[in-house]
């Protein structure tokens, strides 16, 4: 199966080597880039929020250490740069704090929890394809990488997705039952209650466009969107698409599904308006109440991870993924340098999302709790059920 | 192929050092704070804790989470089924029939949770006070 090989490469080394080292490297900037995603997410919002209420927000902090000598060398110049420093001291902030253990709670599932919020959002993120995944011959290396513009192309990509992303409501229930204190543990059984019956729904909406496409491979996804259009704007495919009129005739299922997955999408990762499980006018600060320093930041981060990984999943499902419908841009797919064009397209796509994440929470107010639940269960899930349905037979008719 | 999931592995390993090792600094470069008996109450609103900790709570959520595994389970059938559908149904209408039989037995048991008003907050077994919303 792995033929590719290093150029000077002495014989002895299995083949494997190098596809597992590029592999590395690939999860290492990947890793990177949602960690900085995440932090400058934070600092949009804080932006995005000033600037709905008529704030400046934070402008101040710039380049770290501004004023200071270093070494006698030269003197740190005091730009503040749009407050873009922010993030920066924020995460030392986060790190310099007392990592307090309360001593009412049970200790290992209160430190267990902030990591089991965290790690599935960076988990979910390796099927996601941010770039082609035609093979591309590396210069230099001599060495052709299968799928360049994913770390793992599996076959059951979506599959995958939902699996690891429901593992994300064990964290949130352990940090509201081992806190031994009543505001987390409201916020806990109140969190994991709205995450389950919008995992449903979620689960659900995306049916239709299987049954469509047939693949669950998210690369194949994208490839799909190239030929048919993309899922929401059937007329934006790589060639001039008029010709097929089933994706005309499929549009209306592809937008019911993808107004249920949007609205899932913003219950799944707690944002407003459905922050029930922290609802700080009712529980403080929901399920972690009890949490400071890291622990805090690790749901803070896995929060607005999961908010990325929720984005990049709408752009690759609906909106095409790194594609546009240009012939010269498709046509780079064979090129190593198109990897960082493409990688940057779907970062675009995905700030669109981002965005609208932000806008929606500064603009709209919270949900009582029994109108989530009746949203959840009375509307959308049987407005999910027959789109399937509606699905299913439009392609019985038109195959 | 199993090869195909060792990059998954792989980013399994990486995040969990990236969760240890940011716990990890935080407990070796935070700073220390003095220990109190008061630092290490509940936090009630910085009142006293009062009662048991684990209060009672609804027994909706008992139910939504057996409806949710009632209906996750159903979306796992449905996936391999939607999969092979397109290719299948040129051939014999079969599959069609078949999963939305499946489907409309789903949606009695989903009308019967509704009648018995599993998905009704506002509703108390037993109560006979008029739902307000």
């Amino acid at each position: 199966m792995i033929t590719p090989y290093f150029a000077n490469m002495p014989a002895d080394v299995p083949g494997w080597v190098p596809d597992v080292f590029i592999t590395l490297i690939k999860i290492f900037i990947l890793v990177n880039v949602i960690l900085g995603l995440v932090s400058y997410t934070v600092m949009a919002e804080r932006k995005i929020s000033a600037a709905i209420q008529d704030r400046i927000g934070p402008n101040r902090t710039g380049v770290p250490l501004g004023g200071v000598n270093i070494l006698g060398l030269f003197t740190m110049p005091r730009w503040s740069i749009w407050g873009l420093g922010q993030p920066l001291a924020d995460a030392l902030k986060f790190m310099l704090k007392e990592e307090f253990t309360p001593a009412h709670v049970n200790k290992f599932y209160f430190w267990l929890a902030p990591a089991m919020a965290m790690v599935p959002a960076l988990l979910t993120i390796c099927v996601i394809p941010f770039a082609s995944s035609h093979p591309v011959v590396l210069p230099f290396f001599d060495y052709t990488m299968k799928a360049p513009g994913v770390i793992a192309d599996v076959g059951i990509g979506v599959l995958l997705i939902f699996a690891i992303a429901s593992l994300g409501v064990y964290g949130i229930v352990l940090a509201g039952w081992s806190s031994n204190s009543k505001y987390p543990f409201l916020g806990g059984i109140r969190s994991s209650a709205q995450m389950i019956s919008y995992e449903v729904s979620m689960g659900l909406s995306v049916i239709p466009l299987f049954l469509v496409m047939g693949n669950l491979r998210l690369s194949d996804v994208v490839q799909y969107q190239v030929d048919h259009g993309w899922t929401v704007l059937p007329f934006l495919a790589a060639t001039w698409p008029w010709h097929n009129g089933a994706s005309y005739l499929l549009w209306l299922p592809m937008l019911i599904s993808f107004l249920i997955f949007l609205v899932s999408a913003f219950a799944e990762t707690n944002r407003l308006p459905f922050d029930l499980p922290e609802s700080e006018t009712e529980l403080v600060g929901g399920y972690h109440t009890e949490y400071s320093a890291m622990k805090f930041a690790l749901f803070f981060l896995g929060e607005y991870a999961a908010m990325i990984v929720a984005s990049s999943l709408m752009v690759t499902l609906f909106l095409g993924g790194w594609s546009l419908p240009l012939p010269f841009y498709m046509a780079w797919q064979d090129q190593w340098w198109s990897i960082p064009i493409y990688a940057f397209v779907f970062l675009l796509k995905m700030l669109l999302f981002i965005v609208l994440f932000i806008w929606v929470r500064w603009t709209l107010p919270r949900f009582r709790y029994d109108q989530l639940m009746s949203l959840g269960w009375k509307f959308i899930l049987p407005i999910s059920l027959a789109n399937i349905v509606l699905t299913g037979i439009l392609l019985a008719i038109v195959g | 192929m199993p090869q195909d999931y060792v990059p998954v592995f792989l980013q399994v390993l990486a995040g969990i050092f990236f969760a240890v090792s940011t716990l990890a600094v935080s407990v070796l470069i935070g700073k220390r704070g003095r220990d109190s008996v008061a630092k290490d109450t509940a936090y009630e609103c910085g009142k006293d804790p009062i009662g048991d900790v684990h209060t009672r709570f609804s027994v909706k959520f008992y139910l939504v989470a057996m409806l949710f595994i009632l209906f996750d389970i159903e979306v796992v059938f449905m996936y391999t089924w939607a999969v092979v559908y397109r290719d299948m149904v040129h051939h014999s209408l079969a599959i069609f029939y078949s999963m939305f039989t499946f489907i409309g037995i789903l949606f009695v048991g989903y009308l019967y949770a509704l009648k018995k008003k599993a998905f009704d907050w506002t509703h108390t077994p037993g109560s006979s006070s008029p739902n307000r919303s």
